[in-house]
């Protein structure tokens, strides 16, 4: 029996082709069963992501025919003219098919090194094809070992470790300095569009209260209804400014607003406190000079980037001792092949398969848990 | 002195030490539990080690300098392991543990062996809980001293964004200042009993509470200026890097008492 991969993801097509061969959850199952109706493949299981959509098959026939069916079947089923795929599609077999598909497991095709949510894309793809009766003993034990690997990488290495994105690396920062958000209070200035996610992804860490000032009253009231949180006139700034221990600076403005005087008078007012600055103007929000005042912590747009170009070399590092990984458990999966699945009734192999999914399911559910406290 | 035992209460340290490091750097909970669980082992053979060493003395094994020093390290272990566990923070143990497995190494490999106890006066339960918790007050502190300047260090790389791969594992500064807070309070509280245990024996041996020794001086002084760190670490003008220097500042004052006091000063607590 041999193994086919076939599929587009973001380095070989573009968003607009990749949207067009995207399967949802209903055309995975039509596929997989016209697929194995049609006898172009014995087993099938379709992974489809925003980023990605792969075909996994398991094939006894020659190579060339089921490549040409299934990029056949791949045009056809999404209305794409012939030969339209030509440079995106990537074709895998037999071995480079199983190490593809642990590199993704793994988080180490994705475009975001390390994520952990395709782990559990892949682990809702093969549970699909496996309660559509479209899997068999290869793609059970493949998808299975899958979803070991992605394990295995993610808690023996650190590559889906550490904030990568700017807005992240500053909560991670808040919660360096306080621990846990839960007492603490953060005010937005402006309403720029990463001071929003920044703010939400407090609201969802738990922070306290949120307070938005904005130049315009009817802006600030409806980003505050949009994060629970309550509105300040831009006027009222100096006194708005005693209240948070964080503060996301993320207006349009050509000279900082809030200054070292400004910022003074708020930390004597408010007894010293600690408070975390976060500067994400383009002119800056806030004087430089801030950064000099006891317990003032001030991290602008560069430093964000900077932890987070670091965290990206950090991530990249830790890919020998993945791919290490990796080429254990495809040694184990060829030693498997080579002892081959004769022997294995359809529904023994069902019912392990099963079993090891829930299994499963619960450490996966823990690592997309730790991977949203570290996107 | 050196046995089987001290050399397994080695073991239990050194072997904690390298597997918080390894757990500094790692974060495997499997290997900060492995590292917790060796340094309860440590703590469990150093305390009989202390009581093979009091038998051997026939007395309290504290009356030299290394028994003195083996039981402080001893103590701060123990007092370590209970604010790790209530804190749920192993990033620390890494700063704490070379002060331990040092003290143990030179009361093992330096200490002679272990003569008869020369104190006539001191022995009894009284003066063996006053000297124990008098100790058990300076590991505390020494445990705030090394927590406070984590929270200093961490403190300047935050606001000079100097961060590296080791950063994100500390404990978040609020959680350091309370650990400190937590250390000192339990010392104050140890310093206070042993300070009251301490008149009493005095009273019994002498007839009066105070005499004047300027080891209870400096116990006051002490005892004064931690007190005054726990008020002032609750004003929020001093919360935070001015709160934990002069933690590190307190803690001179408990150098200068377990040294120069004892060595050179002090008439009555002279036991070394």
């Amino acid at each position: 029996m041999r193994i086919i991969l076939m599929g587009v993801n973001h380095r070989s097509a573009p968003i607009e082709l990749r949207e067009r061969v995207a399967f949802s959850a209903e055309n995975a199952r039509r596929a997989a069963q016209t697929l194995r109706s049609g006898g172009v493949v014995e087993e099938a299981v379709v992974v489809s992501t925003c980023n990605r959509s792969e075909l996994y098959g398991v094939f006894g026939a020659d190579a060339g025919r089921a490549t040409g069916a299934l990029e056949n079947f791949i045009t056809s089923f999404h209305g794409l003219p012939s030969g339209s795929l030509n440079g995106s599609l990537y074709r895998h077999l037999d071995h480079d098919a199983v190490r593809h598909l642990f590199r993704v497991a793994s988080g180490l095709d994705s475009m975001l090194l390390g994520e952990a949510e395709i782990l559990g894309q892949v682990r809702q793809a093969y549970m699909a094809a496996l309660a559509g009766g479209h899997t068999g003993p290869v793609l059970n034990r493949l998808f299975q070992s899958a979803l070991e690997v992605g394990k295995r990488v993610r808690t023996e290495t650190e590559i889906g470790t550490r904030p990568m994105s700017a807005a992240f690396a500053a909560v991670k920062l808040a919660e360096q300095i306080f621990g846990k958000l839960r007492e603490n209070r953060a005010l937005i200035l402006g309403a720029g569009a990463m001071g929003e996610q920044l703010v939400e992804h407090l609201r969802d860490r738990g922070v306290a209260r949120i307070f938005v000032a904005n130049r315009s009253r009817e802006r600030a009231e409806d980003l505050a209804r949009r994060v629970s949180g309550e509105a300040f006139a831009w006027e009222d700034l100096p006194c708005a400014l005693e209240l948070p221990d964080i503060v996301v600076a993320s207006a349009g403005v050509s000279e900082p607003v809030v200054t070292r005087v400004l910022m003074e008078r708020a930390m004597r007012s408010r007894g010293d406190r600690a408070m975390f600055v976060i500067d994400l103007g383009v002119p800056r929000n806030v004087e430089p000079g801030v950064a000099e005042l006891y317990n003032v912590f001030l991290y602008t747009l560069d430093d964000l980037t900077q932890i987070v170009e670091q965290n990206k070399r950090a991530r990249a590092k830790e890919i020998p001792r993945a791919e290490a990984i990796i080429d254990q458990q495809l040694e184990k999966f060829q030693k498997w092949q080579a002892r081959g699945a004769a022997g294995h009734s359809t529904k023994v192999v069902h019912e392990r398969a099963s079993a090891r999914l829930h299994e499963d399911r619960e450490v996966v559910r823990e690592i997309l848990e730790k991977e949203q406290e570290t996107p | 002195m050196n046995s089987f035992l001290d050399n397994l209460v080695l073991a239990f340290y050194l072997a904690s030490f390298g597997l918080h490091l390894w757990h500094l750097f790692t974060d495997s909970r499997l290997i900060g539990r492995l590292g917790t669980t060796c340094l309860a082992g440590g703590v469990v053979s150093h305390y009989f080690a202390l009581l093979s060493r009091a038998h051997a003395m026939g007395g309290v094994p504290y009356q030299d300098f290394y028994g003195s020093l083996s039981l402080f390290a001893w103590l701060l272990a123990v007092t370590y392991l209970a604010l790790e566990r209530f804190h749920r923070q192993r990033a620390v143990a890494p700063f704490v543990l070379p002060f331990v497995i040092g003290f143990v190494a030179i009361s093992t490999f330096l200490a002679p062996e272990p003569a008869a106890v020369r104190h006539t006066t001191a022995h009894g339960l009284l003066f063996a809980l006053h000297v124990t918790m008098n100790i058990l007050a300076y590991a505390a502190f020494a445990l705030s001293f090394v927590v406070s300047l984590l929270y200093l260090a961490q403190n300047r790389w935050l606001r000079d964004r100097r961060l590296g791969a080791v950063i994100w594992r500390f404990p978040a500064l609020e959680v350091l200042e309370r650990m400190s807070r937590s250390s000192v309070i339990v010392g104050v509280s140890a310093l206070s009993f042993g300070m009251v245990l301490g008149f009493v024996w005095a009273h019994r041996l002498l007839g009066h509470y105070v005499t004047g020794d300027p080891k209870e001086i400096i116990s006051l002084v002490v005892f004064l200026v931690y007190v005054t760190y726990l008020w002032l670490s609750r004003q929020t003008a001093w919360r935070g890097a001015r709160a934990c220097r002069l933690c590190v500042a307190c803690f001179f004052c408990v150098i200068f008492s377990y040294t120069v006091v004892n060595f050179y000063l002090s008439s009555y607590h002279r036991f070394f």
